[in-house]
């Protein structure tokens, strides 16, 4: 009996932190889930943007500690979620003056190339992101300390780490709130018109190129978000975007592209994988396990991954 | 897509080679040398990314893993086995290769950013099994007393010459897969795939190999990095930057041609690596930056690259200096031996083509349902029906871009179901689409040159046959030097059959080649068909054109909703009730009976 219990206790607590690190990751998906649901962009740099909110994060609550009035408990969590603002904005202005240039009506007609030249221009924009943060913050490993990231609660023989708990139900919250905002308002439902055809929206009157910039910039903000939470569990560094890039495609490629609550069960199943996998893998090869997990994803699951289904001859 | 003449070519890498080593033995600073090195590897890493991506179209964004590959193998060579790096890169190279083979396999199934996506996965994943494999920081033991034995030299120059060496032999195999028919198929992939396996081209089996030649060049480019750094780190070998260098490098310098990587890499590693020495210890990621920025002002700018930008504004050499001897070749082609050659022996009345209870469904929807139908050889057969009615859908079925769910499509005594289009092309069924799909970029002549492949193992049998499908379709001498993008709907229409006749086809699929055509061009076209038929060869024809159709076919075959419902001779089939309410509904059908309204 005695032989059994441990392995069965760490599968339960595998399986726990997978879930409360795989709730971020799903808020993190539904970001990059947005912009590929309404632009129909590849953005290879939203692992960066996801870095950036790690960081805004970090300056806020212990860099210059600007939010310390508020507690070493409320400031790590308020940090994060201002990060959503601060990064939309960022988001908001690329998109003004680069991404548009390769998205949105300009690009329709060139279907295939249009993704290239998006892919490899947020490419650029990722090279730059990142390595202009290891010019700005430096290469050292940091993280936002709360009392929270080393405390526990515990229930029954596992363990639920504090701040990953208070990350997951925020992540969860705001992945809800989301989905109700682009299922019930008008605003939401504008998004999704043009999402489904943006030349239709447009001559419905709808400004597309400004929806794509919202959508674009609420993206980036989102995962800016999700990247601020999970600072307070995990430390960073200015390259961590690329590791993320796969983490969240492979997420929005399991939950189906272009559906925003399909990326929050994918994100939460990648957290789930990364986390099950320290029971037979080295804590090394953690990432090897999420990559070896999408190309399986890619493969076995073909279907609405090639685009428009029937392509007519 | 064929520029100068090869000699010339070889004169311009003579040039460039002894540029580089003028330049390599007057330098004597040894950091400058070094990065002329740099230079020349990254070129070659470039040259490598360029022969998958820039040829065939798909981009790879983890080129890391056959360079990581080659530098790891020829390190773990030397380190743990002592096997000089003379072996160990050889080795390093076919490592990368088997490892083409093992990622191409399932990788190949994917297209565009999915693809990419994946590329980038394999390094990364890589990159943390070394790390957890120690292998975290491998030095190269010195070697004091037999250095030359173990490549390690006290002259920087000795790399110089080294690193320009693989270049130029990477160079000379892209130029020849450039003029090859090798080269033609990856372009005609890039450019349009659909209608590359219709062709003939074995879309799969080419790729394979340009990312098996591409990896083995990526790898050697890793085992040679790793002797000139002395010292080599997942992060150095394996890293997203590397993948990214090997992407930026072609992409800005001009893709699709071997120069392009080779320009990209004489301006964007100089610059990189003088800020890097200048700024490092400020600001140490500006080689990063530098690459980033790179790629963002050329998206912008240059698109294709600095190479092409810089052709079309000197003189558009890109069209007019093509492929000039053909066209005193092409006049040497008697006009006689060209009709000839399209005749078959028309087994009077037996079938060619038979479909047996074919069926093929989409989800609930029956496109195709359960259709028999024999084509007998030598003749016109019409497909008729309303829009939807699973007609070219039909036509995917007969020439495998869909699989049958049911049913046999026997042709000439073979089974062709679950055969792929470039097999079915192979036993000799052309055809051409609904919505015509040149390869846009090459010139007429060239289009239908890929066509041709399919027929020949020569390439000047494949230019001929290619110039007498030209004659056949009627266009004239001067057209075949146009680009394809700048044709009119009508020349359009007579390049793709040209392409579809060149491989001397026995049956032809022609999806609504009549569509939108004026009343003369249609005509003209509808003669060039029969003529066609008349040389021996079976036509199967979807249209709309009643008129045109009435006089072309000898026999209607009629399909509403996916099922066969009606077939004959064109006099008996427009009369029948069935056809008359399926194309135009059942109050007309009242009209018809009812001769007062």
């Amino acid at each position: 009996m005695e032989a059994l219990k441990w392995p069965i206790i760490d599968f339960l607590q595998a399986l726990s932190t997978g879930l409360l690190v795989g709730g971020t990751y799903g808020l993190m998906c539904v970001g990059l889930g947005i912009i590929f649901g309404v632009m129909r962009v590849v953005n290879f740099a939203q692992g960066d943007f996801m870095m950036l909110g790690m960081y805004v994060a970090y300056y806020l609550v212990t860099g210059f500690g600007v939010l310390a009035f508020l507690g070493p408990y409320a400031g790590p969590v308020v940090g994060a979620i201002l990060a959503g603002p601060i990064v939309f904005v960022f988001g908001w202005l690329l998109h003004r003056f680069l991404i548009s240039r390769v998205t949105g009506a300009r690009v329709v007609s060139a279907d295939a190339e249009g993704h290239y030249m998006q892919l490899i221009m947020t490419l650029g924009v990722a090279l730059v992101l990142s390595n202009g943060g290891l010019i700005l913050f430096g290469s050292l490993p940091l993280s936002v300390q709360t009392p929270l990231s080393r405390e526990s609660w515990e229930i029954g023989p596992v363990f639920l780490n504090q701040a990953r708990t208070v990350a997951f139900v925020l992540a969860a919250a705001f992945a809800v709130g989301l989905y109700l905002f682009l299922t019930r308002s008008d605003l939401g439902k504008t998004m999704r018109a043009a999402a489904d055809n943006p030349i239709a929206a447009a001559y419905m009157g709808i400004n597309v190129d400004r929806l794509h910039r919202f959508a674009f910039g609420l993206g980036v903000g989102i995962t800016a978000i999700a990247g601020g939470l999970i600072a307070s569990s995990q430390s960073f560094q200015p390259y961590i975007g690329f590791d993320f890039v796969i983490v969240m495609y492979a997420g929005v490629v399991l939950g189906g592209m272009g559906s925003i609550l399909g990326a929050f069960w994918g994100g939460l199943t990648i957290g789930l994988v990364q986390q099950m996998s320290t029971l037979i893998l080295p804590y090394q090869l953690q990432n090897t396990a999420i990559f070896v997990v999408f190309l399986l994803i890619i493969f076995l699951r073909p279907q609405g991954m090639f685009g428009r289904v029937a392509e007519r001859t | 897509m064929r520029r100068s003449g090869l000699g010339g070519q070889y004169l311009a890498i003579a040039a460039f080679a002894a540029v580089c080593l003028l330049v390599g033995w007057l330098v004597h600073n040894s950091y400058y040398q070094l990065i002329i090195t740099l230079v020349l590897i990254w070129a070659t890493a470039g040259v490598s990314w360029n022969m998958l991506s820039g040829y065939s179209g798909m981009i790879s964004f983890g080129h890391a893993a056959f360079f990581g590959l080659g530098g790891y193998a020829m390190t773990i060579a030397f380190v743990q086995f002592d096997i000089t790096p003379w072996i160990g890169i050889p080795l390093g190279v076919l490592v990368g290769m088997v490892a083409a083979i093992v990622i191409g396999l399932p990788t190949f199934r994917l297209r565009g950013h999915y693809f990419a996506l994946s590329m980038l996965a394999y390094p990364l994943a890589m990159l943390y099994v070394f790390e957890w494999l120690g292998y975290q920081e491998v030095s190269l033991p010195m070697k004091r007393e037999a250095p030359a034995l173990y490549a390690q030299f006290s002259d920087p120059r000795a790399y110089i010459a080294l690193a320009l060496l693989l270049l130029v032999v990477c160079m000379i195999v892209s130029l020849h897969v450039e003029r090859s028919r090798f080269g033609m198929s990856l372009t005609a992939i890039k450019q349009n795939e659909p209608a590359a396996s219709a062709a003939g081209i074995d879309a799969w089996r080419w790729k394979m190999l340009a990312l098996i030649v591409s990896a083995g060049m990526a790898a050697a480019a890793g085992g040679l990095y790793a002797i000139v750094l002395l010292v080599v780190t997942p992060q150095t070998m394996f890293g997203a930057l590397v993948s990214a260098q090997a992407l930026i490098i072609p992409m800005f310098g001009g893709i699709g041609v071997f120069w392009g990587p080779v320009i990209g890499a004489a301006i964007l590693v100089p610059l990189a690596e003088t800020l890097n020495a200048q700024l490092g210890n400020i600001l140490p990621g500006i080689q990063g930056v530098v690459y980033g920025l790179a790629i963002i002002f050329i998206t912008l700018l240059a698109p294709e690259g600095i190479y092409w930008s810089v052709r079309d504004r000197f003189g558009s050499r890109r069209a007019a200096g093509a492929s000039k001897p053909s066209i005193a070749r092409a006049a040497a082609i008697p006009a006689a031996a060209a009709a000839q050659q399209f005749k078959h022996p028309a087994a009077g009345g037996e079938a060619l083509l038979s479909l047996n209870s074919v069926s093929r469904a989409f989800g609930g929807l029956r496109a195709v349902d359960d259709v028999t139908v024999a084509i007998k050889a030598g003749t016109i057969h019409g497909i008729i029906g309303p829009n939807g009615a699973g007609k070219t859908t039909l036509f995917n079925v007969i020439n495998g871009f869909l699989r049958a769910d049911t049913g046999s499509t026997t042709f000439a005594g073979s089974e062709l179901v679950g055969r792929k289009p470039h097999e079915i092309c192979r036993h000799g069924i052309g055809r051409t689409f609904q919505v015509v799909r040149a390869f846009p970029r090459m010139t007429v002549l060239e289009n239908v040159i890929v066509g041709a492949y399919v027929g020949t193992a020569s390439n000047v049998e494949a230019e001929r046959l290619a110039m007498s499908a030209r004659e056949r379709v009627g266009m004239a001498n001067e057209q075949a030097h146009a680009i394809a993008g700048t044709l009119t709907t009508k020349q359009l229409r007579l390049m793709e059959l040209a392409r579809a006749l060149a491989p001397r086809p026995r049956l032809l699929l022609l999806d609504e080649t009549l569509a939108g055509l004026s009343h003369d061009a249609l005509e003209d076209i509808v003669a060039i068909i029969r003529q066609v038929n008349r040389d021996g060869v079976t036509i199967v024809i979807i249209e709309h054109t009643m008129q045109a159709m009435m006089k072309l076919a000898d026999h209607f075959s009629v399909l509403d909703h996916g099922k066969l419902i009606a077939g004959g001779p064109p006099a008996s089939v427009v009369k029948d009730a069935v056809v008359i309410e399926a194309y135009l509904g059942r109050k007309w059908m009242q009209r018809a009976k009812d001769p007062v309204a």
